[in-house]
């Protein structure tokens, strides 16, 4: 097959599966959406993701080798600080990152 | 008037996404260059596909030359959690047309946190600032894609580090869902299944297993303990 031909293919198939696990729950659930059960997921569900994705993103973080998860755990706590003091979270979430970016680039840690 | 519509609400929602999405985007941007097909494929990708760990995997399956089946398979499996976020959106898009059709293709982990972490000012349309919300997201994540493709390898800017704002983001969101449910079981629930799939599963498997195992055990709890009975 032509390169870009099989490029386009590529693409196309992509979005069509990626489309089709976002759409699933909504063709499949399309008149059951009232049933307690998916009610009660609707309100469970998003903080049990968001847990997850936060843990997704820490799970790279390497706690046996220095800086053992220092950087991180220092940054989080800046994140977490802030957020319960002024509940702003662009600053929360601009200074955490900030202080991060200083820590892994300064070398701080070696 | 600007601090009451539905766009400068969004913006404000996403810009986070905006210092997660453009260097991830821009580093897509920059494997995808190495391919060596036109930049604008990579823009075509964001715009289509709209799925950053997908889109990365894809530069690899491209490069094998995978069969297309095995894109199709591969594809649906890692984005395969995506199946459990519709579940708690099912009512709210409830809306006609395209704008359903949008909020649906649009739901990256990104976006379906802010639907679900964050709320419009009073008076903003729900759906409209939904709308927006997945727009912004996905107009940062092409340009990425595409500065990437274009021009990244000109970047000068040192921008190590700056991935945290995706995990300071979640950390906000798990906070502001806290604040808002006051019920620490999901939270425990999650933490306890996803630290056991840490521990017992590869690496890419973990988000998809540990969020079908949280699900089904919420669900057993909320069948004992939460259960009302009512005819659908």
């Amino acid at each position: 097959m032509d390169a870009t031909l099989y490029l386009i293919a590529v693409i196309g198939v992509m979005a069509g599966a990626t489309l089709l696990t976002r759409a699933l729950p909504f063709l499949l659930f399309a008149r059951g959406a009232e049933h307690p059960t998916l009610l009660y997921l609707g309100r469970v569900l998003p903080p049990a993701v968001m847990t997850l994705l936060l843990l997704y993103c820490l799970k790279d973080v390497p706690l046996a080798t220095a800086p053992h998860g220092l950087p991180e755990a220092l940054a989080l706590a800046a994140v977490v600080g802030l957020h319960l003091w002024r509940r702003n979270a662009l600053l929360s979430i601009g200074a955490g990152t900030g202080l991060y970016m200083f820590l892994v680039q300064s070398g701080v840690f070696g | 008037m600007s601090h009451s519509s539905p766009a400068a609400a969004a913006l404000r929602a996403s810009l986070p996404v905006l210092f997660g999405y453009v260097p991830l985007g821009i580093a897509f941007g920059l494997l995808f260059d190495g391919l060596g097909h036109p930049w604008y494929f990579a823009t075509l990708m964001g715009l289509l596909v709209f799925a950053g760990a997908a889109q990365f995997l894809a530069v690899g399956l491209l490069a094998a030359h995978a069969g297309l089946l095995e894109v199709a398979v591969t594809t649906f499996l890692l984005n395969s959690r995506h199946l459990f976020f519709g579940l708690s959106l099912l009512t709210r898009f409830r809306v006609g047309g395209w704008r359903k059709f949008y909020l649906v293709f649009g739901l990256t982990d990104e976006t379906y946190s802010l639907l679900t972490g964050t709320r419009p000012p009073d008076g903003v349309p729900r759906v409209s600032y939904d709308l927006w919300v997945t727009g912004l997201n996905q107009l940062w994540w092409v340009s990425g894609c595409t500065l990437g493709a274009l021009l990244g390898r000109a970047v000068a800017f040192d921008t190590t580090g700056l991935e945290f704002t995706l995990t300071a983001l979640f950390a906000v969101l798990v906070l502001e869902q806290y604040r808002a449910t006051r019920a620490l079981l999901p939270f425990l629930v999650a933490l306890g299944c996803g630290l056991l799939a840490l521990a017992l599963f590869r690496q890419e498997h973990m988000l998809l297993l540990s969020i079908a195992l949280s699900t089904a055990i919420l669900v057993a709890h909320g069948k004992t303990r939460q259960w009302t009975p009512r005819s659908t």
